[in-house]
């Protein structure tokens, strides 16, 4: 199999985790089953290698103007120790990349999609002036997700930093088992949870430490499978699926992250355009009714017309009954519009979702 | 390593067939359960229908993707495994048990002959 391998690659093989290729990587997309997997993070902790994703540390005078021009969201609303959900766009208001954005108190941390490392870096690059400095840190940096209502504990149990004042969507530097590591109180799954980010060479240590602080949590490793039903559960944008350089963020449902009222950036006259004369289609979640799953390219359709596309689908094991999100015409998209979808010659009826499908029970 | 038991025929669609006078019981092989991963439900002919040799008769629908089931002989279903509908989890964990999908009246066991035998199969999957 041809792809980079993560600091964590003989630990998955040792487990017998089924290894895929995914964004120029090799992943494990299951250790044992995708659905038991998900229900471990759903019941109670589960620990991600996601060390695919970038990070790129910007720096220099300029930093906070520059990344401010370059995403949607406002990074002077940022405080030092919080991070922010973003996205930056192209000259025609398509999404280039989701991201997170950190505040540190000489840096930031910009981190991006995998299969988008390459792609971003040379877009900052490009529009980066002498005054900024670029790092791409991604090949370096081990990236952990403990994900699940017991992961903060967990956590807790390797490090003295307190972890229940690091609130949602902050973090701190600390150690954990006794090298040093960012803890971030964030994650893709809709459960509380840490994501953990630190050199390469503590990482089969700390993946070690974590699985055994987690074993009175039956914690297991999770694969990619379960991380993708995990986070559609959520209604969670996967890039590649459900955003990309063709979509916008009004239209896929990330308004709340386009701050176009914060002045200048890189595709806000297309945002303002957009807002102007209204979007055509809308991204939703559906839920299917009867026995059936929708997946990515199935067609929407109502009477005989085709009113949109699935962007991604799976059989919810929370929920037990097939989810998806699809982008639909505009006038189909209020939460209980019923509408079918043609999964393999049939006509499977389906209805527009409140969402996120799974809501945390704690 | 996946179980290939030697009692078994295989197709390249990687079923298994076993015969019994002239019904062939047939399931996916532990090499498919494994690739398609958690199986979800099934759809499957019902007992009277006539499948051709070759012929996409149902599906197997697993958490990532989905799969056709394709009829390793030609003849008419005389038993569907209905007990799939509440544990589809048989046909990942045993496959050529619990997990078996149908029974076929075969009609021409000369196509029998067409089907791998174990060390075959175990090279069509190396």
């Amino acid at each position: 199999m041809e792809g980079a391998k993560t600091a964590l690659y003989e630990k998955h093989i040792a487990s017998g985790a089924k290894m895929a290729p995914f964004a120029g990587y090799i992943m494990p997309i299951q250790y044992h089953s995708i659905n038991a997997e998900h229900l471990r993070v759903r019941e109670s902790a589960g620990i991600f290698d996601v060390s695919h994703m970038g990070e790129f540390m910007v720096s220099g005078e300029g930093a906070l103007d520059f990344i401010n021009k370059m995403t949607v969201n406002n990074t002077k609303k940022l405080s030092i120790g919080q991070a922010q959900y973003s996205a930056m766009l192209n000259d025609n208001g398509g999404i280039i990349d989701d991201l997170l954005v950190y505040r540190f108190s000489d840096h930031f941390m910009i981190v991006a999609n995998a299969a988008n490392k390459a792609k971003d870096f040379t877009w900052l690059a490009d529009h980066a002036d002498s005054s900024i400095k670029l790092a791409d840190e991604s090949d370096n940096i081990t990236l952990l997700a403990i994900q699940g209502r017991n992961a903060p504990a967990i956590v807790q149990d390797l490090t003295e930093t307190n972890i229940d004042e690091i609130k949602y969507y902050w973090f701190a530097e600390g150690e954990v088992a006794g090298s040093p590591s960012i803890i971030s109180r964030t994650g893709y799954t809709g459960e509380d949870g840490v994501e953990l980010y630190f050199d390469n060479k503590y990482a089969e240590n700390i993946w070690d430490a974590v699985l055994e602080a987690g074993k009175k949590y039956n914690i297991e490793p999770i694969g990619l499978g379960a991380r993708d039903t995990l986070r559609l559960e959520m209604k969670f944008a996967l890039y590649g699926n459900d955003i990309d350089d063709t979509t916008n963020t009004i239209e896929a449902g990330l308004g709340w992250i386009t701050k176009s009222a914060k002045g200048p950036f890189t595709g806000r006259e297309q945002v303002l355009k957009i807002k102007e004369q209204g979007i055509t289609r809308k991204l939703i979640g559906f839920e299917i009714e009867g026995k059936a799953i929708p997946r990515r390219g199935y067609k929407c359709i109502q009477g005989n017309e085709k009113i949109g596309d699935v962007t991604s689908g799976c059989w919810s094991p929370s929920l037990n009954k097939g989810i998806g999100m699809a982008y639909l015409e505009k006038e189909f998209t209020p939460v209980g519009t019923r509408f079918e979808i043609e999964i393999r010659n049939k006509h499977i009826p389906a209805v527009v979702a409140d969402t996120p499908f799974y809501k945390r029970p704690y | 390593m996946s179980q290939i038991p030697k009692d078994c025929k295989y197709t390249e669609e990687h079923e298994w067939v076993k015969m019994e006078g002239d019904i062939a019981t047939m399931g996916i092989t532990d090499y498919a359960q494994g690739e398609l991963g958690d199986v979800v439900f099934l759809e499957l002919p019902e007992e009277g229908d006539i499948l051709k040799l070759g012929e996409a008769f149902g599906s197997i629908e697993a958490v990532k993707t989905v799969a056709d089931l394709y009829s390793p002989v030609s003849g008419e279903v005389v038993g569907v495994n209905s007990e799939l509908e509440d544990t589809p989890e048989n046909v990942n964990q045993d496959p050529f048990g619990e997990g078996w999908l149908i029974k076929i009246k075969i009609s021409d066991s000369a196509e029998l002959d067409g089907l791998m035998d174990a060390s075959a199969y175990e090279q069509h999957i190396a």
